[in-house]
This record gives structure tokens, sequence and C-alpha cells, in this order.
């Protein structure tokens, strides 16, 4: 697994160049903008990151895949609407699951009972998380069976050029945007592979992407009040982490019952909340360095934690 | 507690430079905590205030300062209220609605306009207003040749960054001409869009020259939606032609038209965005008191009522907390609900106008059409 650095968000006050620095790499390096979708190739994503850069131009690729190879692109649509359905199903499940903690939440029960009521509404929120991933990913997998992309002659040709695009990369960086986007158009071409051992630093929805799991998150969205969902499994770089980017904007901190839930919903990986200037170090998918917000079971914030 | 301003003016001195003076220090209506006092200056034989608050009486007569031509009235409201009203100027016997001179804010709709109070908390929401960041979505008209109804003009809303290769949802907005008008449709849709609260979507803005008959569950405006229209526009357009993609809605008698249609169409439509439905309805006799107008509809939701069933996934129902439709809306809910339908609620301080109904698009668009924000992490 190549050594890799996780970042906060970039479009407040971009640190990508400053993380390149800091690590001595020097360039060129390669760009993995596809979140940003039909923007990515936009100047200033990542704020100027002083070394030479060349776009890997995953989105616009991925449309030329989708535009060549009418069959595979029927058969990928299909697939994620069956994806997009079964998500929307899953939130179903959760929105109840919800309602039914915090209707048993108020009930009179002695402390005890309570305790063991509480937990067991953590465990069905972790149950239904797990169901949606692992029913998530036997649909990517069963699509990767049937369509083996990788020996779809566009994507393949596409495949030859990143890797020809990578080998005189020193470090692959990857940008936030739509993280689905990202995800998928990365998998799509198999990027982690193509990168080979080539440092990683992925920034915001970049980060999120390379953990196990991707949690999407609003604490203040414009109906009612945010219940964090999990997308789907993430590339699996950095092991035993989900990252919560660009907290101060939408996470509520005075929420300590919401974390505390969430905490112990999604342990035992640890909860980083990533602010501007927050940096994870990992080598061989492990936490080395990192100084960023952890949170805590109790609901507290821990600041500048070290694993 | 500190007095009223009104307080220390009807102290004295009663002089025509006192009255200046204060009408020079405040706005109005004077609104102070939850106290709102209205107030009108001129010579007349009565002052009322008329207004659309259900609860309250809708004229309520202004007190003359003694010695003075200022009339006043003092009410108060519950935090985050708005009122739209008008003032009576009673002379020579005849009384004349008019806005008031002394209050900038007003609020049009298609008899005219009306003043508005903001009650202590209440904001204008800042989606409402055009924004030099977002992209205007492109309005445009077209004839449509509709079998039922003959030639109808139906608006045309495409998203500011429309693509050919692109699928998009479908929203068809009753009286969707007066919502652009009247509730700035336009400008919440390019800012909800702009702000990723809602996806790309096509609008379809209907309107009707008979608007209180087709809407009142009348089959051929159903069939005129769901069997002419709406096929047209997905033959048309890039049009994503699931019931999840698709959505009616409408206010008022439209909220009526949006629910009688999805009921004669059961699947067919996956949304609805209802506000301040006329949902008039009886539980005994088949006579509801607002009058032979709502017959039909009382008929329809007496047929609901009595067999409620899901014809749609997600319903969001809006109405304001003044209005006299708030109890049939309220007892609509846990109908809807019982179905299994996704349903949610909202009441607001405020009446049966559009404002009322801008006020609350951001809510339901973005709960019936989540847009890519939870997504977006840059």
């Amino acid at each position: 697994m190549p050594p890799v650095i996780l970042l906060g968000p970039q479009s407040h006050k971009p640190d990508a160049g400053d993380a390149l620095r800091e690590a001595g790499l020097k360039g060129p390096v390669a760009l993995v903008t596809a979140g940003y979708q039909e923007r990515e190739t936009h100047e200033g994503l990542l704020g100027n990151l002083g070394v030479k850069t060349v776009n890997l131009t995953l989105h616009a690729r991925s449309e030329d895949v989708f535009a060549s190879d009418a069959e595979f692109a029927i058969a990928y649509k299909a697939r994620q609407a069956r994806l997009k359905a079964q998500h929307d199903m899953y939130r179903i499940r959760l929105d109840h699951a919800f309602e039914a903690a915090k209707a048993i939440s108020v009930r009179q029960l002695e402390s005890e009972l309570m305790a063991e009521e509480r937990e067991a509404s953590v465990r069905v929120l972790r149950n239904l998380d797990s169901e949606h991933l692992m029913r998530s990913h036997a649909v990517a997998s069963a699509f990767d069976l049937r369509w083996k992309p990788s020996e779809r002659k566009v994507i393949a040709r596409h495949q030859k050029e990143l890797k020809k695009l990578l080998e005189p990369c020193e470090a692959v960086v990857i940008a936030g945007g739509h993280v689905a986007s990202l995800l998928y158009r990365m998998r799509l071409f198999d990027v982690v592979r193509l990168s080979g051992k080539r440092p990683i630093v992925a920034a915001s929805g970049g980060a999120m992407v390379l953990t196990e799991r991707i949690y999407l998150f609003h604490d203040f969205p414009p109906h009612g009040t945010g219940v964090a969902e999990v997308l789907d499994v993430g590339l699996g770089l950095v092991k035993d982490l989900v990252v919560l980017p660009d907290p101060r904007h939408r996470l509520s901190f005075e929420d300590r019952e919401g974390i505390n839930r969430f905490v112990r919903r999604i342990a035992p990986a640890a909860c980083m909340a990533m602010d501007d200037g927050a940096r994870i170090f990992a080598e061989r998918g492990k936490v080395t360095r990192s100084f960023v917000h952890r949170l805590l079971p109790s609901g507290e914030v821990q600041a500048g934690w070290v694993p | 507690m500190t007095p009223l301003a009104i307080e220390a003016l009807k102290a004295g001195p009663h002089t025509a430079e006192a009255v200046d003076a204060f009408l020079r220090a405040h706005s109005f209506p004077l609104v102070e905590g939850p106290s709102i006092t209205f107030v009108f200056r001129g010579e007349a034989e009565a002052i009322h205030l008329k207004h659309w608050v259900f609860g309250l009486p809708s004229s309520q007569q202004l007190a003359r300062i003694e010695g003075t031509d200022l009339w006043y009235l003092t009410l108060e409201l519950p935090g985050g209220s708005r009122v739209e009203y008008k003032l009576e100027v009673v002379r020579h016997g005849h009384g004349e609605w008019i806005q008031d001179p002394l209050n900038a804010n007003k609020a049009r709709d298609p008899f005219g306009a009306n003043s508005v109070a903001h009650g202590e908390g209440y904001e204008i929401p800042t989606w409402i207003h055009p924004d030099p960041e977002s992209k205007p979505g492109k309005v445009d008209e077209l004839s449509f040749d509709s079998p039922t109804f003959g030639r109808r003009g139906v608006g045309l809303y495409v998203p500011a960054r429309f693509r050919n290769t692109r699928r998009y949802p479908l929203l068809v907005v009753h009286d969707g001409h007066d919502y652009m008008r009247y509730a700035a449709l336009g400008s919440v849709l390019d800012n909800l869009m702009h702000r990723l609260e809602i996806p790309e979507i096509i609008v379809a803005l209907t309107s009707s020259p008979n608007r209180l008959g087709e809407y009142a569950n009348d089959e051929r405006h159903a069939r005129y939606l769901t069997d002419e229209l709406v096929p047209f526009l997905e033959r048309a357009l890039p049009i994503d032609a699931r019931p999840q993609a698709r959505c009616l809605m409408g206010a008022s008698f439209g909220g009526v038209a949006a629910l009688s249609t999805a009921w004669r169409r059961p699947g067919f439509y996956g949304k609805l965005l209802l506000q301040s439905g006329s949902f008039a309805f009886t539980d005994i006799g088949d006579r509801n008191h607002r009058g032979p107008l709502f017959d039909p509809v009382v008929a329809f939701m007496n047929q609901l009522r009595a067999r409620p069933k899901a014809v749609s996934e997600r319903v969001f129902v809006s109405c304001g907390m003044y209005e006299s439709l708030i109890y049939e809306n309220r007892s609509l809910v846990p109908l809807l609900k019982s179905t299994g339908m996704d349903v949610r609620f909202v009441e607001a301080r405020d009446g049966h106008n559009w404002e009322n109904w801008r006020d609350r698009l951001r809510e339901g668009l973005s709960w019936l059409f989540p847009g890519p924000f939870l997504m977006v992490y840059e």
C-alpha cells in the first residue's frame, strides 16, 4: 500500500501545495479532480501546488467510455440506478431506525435497561450500514464479474494512457468534490493499482474515498435534521478510520448525543474531523501521525489526536 | 419592561410636531418584541386594519390619539409571524382599502398587492433573491395542443447547465406562471441548484383559464397532464421518465389538482408538493361551509378519507397557521401517512398567500429532490 497523506477542505485555505513541500515531493504529480466532474480541468481547484501537474482527467475519460462503448454504458447506468435505488431504500430504513431510537430514548426505563436499549439502537444502525455496504459491494462485484471493465477495449486504452501519464509522476494528488463521482471513476479505471507505490495526497472528499467506509453527513441540511449515511465502501488505503471533512460548516459540535451515537456507530474505526490544515499520515494502511480533531464516544472533541 | 413607543406619544404633548418626530424616529409597522403597532396618519372617520389572519377578527379599528390625526392599533404577534394586510380608510361613510403608506414592504399577488408586516424573528429568506453567483435557468413559453383542452401555453424552465446527454427530473407546477411572478420560483430554482440543495431539474409551468373548475378533481385535468403534457415533454426533452423523478406541485386549488391527479393516476407521480391545499371535507353530509365551488373537492376528499391509498411515494405538505385551511391540511397528513407514503408536513406563521408558499419552497423542494450537497466535499 502506498504512503498516504490526508488533508482537510481546500475551498477556504488550500494547503495541498504545503503538504507536498512538507513531504519533499517536488513533482511532477498526477492530479485526480474527477470529483469536480465537468469542471475537473479548471485551474486552482487545490490552490497553487507549486509543482508541475498532469491531470488524469478521469471524468472526461469516463464520458468517452460511455460515448464509445454503448453496451457497457447501458449496463453501467443500470448498475448506478440500482445502487441509487438501494441507497434510497437504506435511507428510509435509516430514518425509521432513528425515529425508533428517539422514541425509545424518551421512555421511562430503569437506567440499566435504558443503557442496553441505547446500545441496541446503535447496533440497529450499525447493522443497517453493514447490510447496505454488503449489498452495494455485491452489486459492484457482480457487475465487475459480468462486464470485466479492464478488459473493455476503450477502458483498456485509457488505462494504458493513464499508466504512461503516471510514469514520470512522483505522487498522486486527489482533490475532493462529488465523492460518488470521484469514487466510481477511480474504480472504473483502477487508478490505485495504476498508481503503484507512489505516495498519495488526498484532500477532503478525496480523503473520504481512500478510507474503508464513506459516510455522508451534514448537520444543517436545508430540511429537517441531518442523519449521517454510509455511501459505499471506499478504496481502503487507510484503515480503521472515518473522516469527516469541513466539520466547522457541516457538524454540530453542540450535539453531543449525536456525536456519541455516530462514534459508537462506526466503532472500532476512529472518527476524524478534518478542518483547514488537518493532516493524517498513513503507512501500509495504518495511521502513523496526525493533526486532526478526533470525535470521542463522550461526544467531546479531542484536539491534536495522535494514534 | 420598556413601554411601547406609542405609549410615549399618547402621553403627550399631542402636537403635530410630536407626531412628526414619532414618524421620523420609527419604521412601520412598529415591531417591539411580540407587539406590533400599525399606524396611519390622516383625516378620516375611521381606520380599520384588514388582514387575513384566521383566528383574529379580520377587521380591527385603529384608535385615534386625541388632538392629532394619528391612528394606531397594537397587536400581539407570535415570533416569526408574517402578516399581509391593508388599511381601510373611511371617509364620508365610504371605506377605501389602501396599502399602508408608511410601510414599504409589499407582497404582490394576482389581485394587486398587500402591505406586509414582519413579526419579530421573521426574516426574508436569502435564497429568494437573484444571486450573481447562480446561473439563471432559461425560461421559454411553448404552445401545446392538448386534445382535451385545445391550445395551452406552458412555461418551461430549463437549468442553466442543461445538457442533452443528461436525464432530468420533471417538476410540473400548477399556476406556474404565478409562482414565477409572485413566489420568485425562478430565482429559488437557480439558487437551490447553485447551492447543490436540489439537483438540476426541468420545470413545466402550467396555468388554466378555469382553474376552479379544472383543478377540483376533474378527469380532464388529470388526462391533460398525465396522458398528454408529460408524455409530450418526455418525448421532447431528456427527462427521466420514472415515477420517482416526477413531481406535481400546486397551492390552494392547485394543491387539490395535484393530489386529485395523482389519485386518478396512482403511481405515475412519485413526488407531490402540496401547499395550503383547499382540501375541504365533511364528516357528515356532503355540503361544506365553503360553498358550492367546493362541492367536487368535498366529494373527492371524502372519498380519499374513506379509503386512503398510496398514490405517490413522497409528499410534502405545507400550510400557514393563519389560514382557515390549516384544519384541513392538518387532518390530511395522518391519512396520507397511514398509506405508507413518506410524508413531511411543515406549518408556518403565515397566511394563504404567495410569499408563504415561496418561503416553504426550499424545504419542500430539497426534501423531495435532495441535491448533491451531501455528496460534495471540496
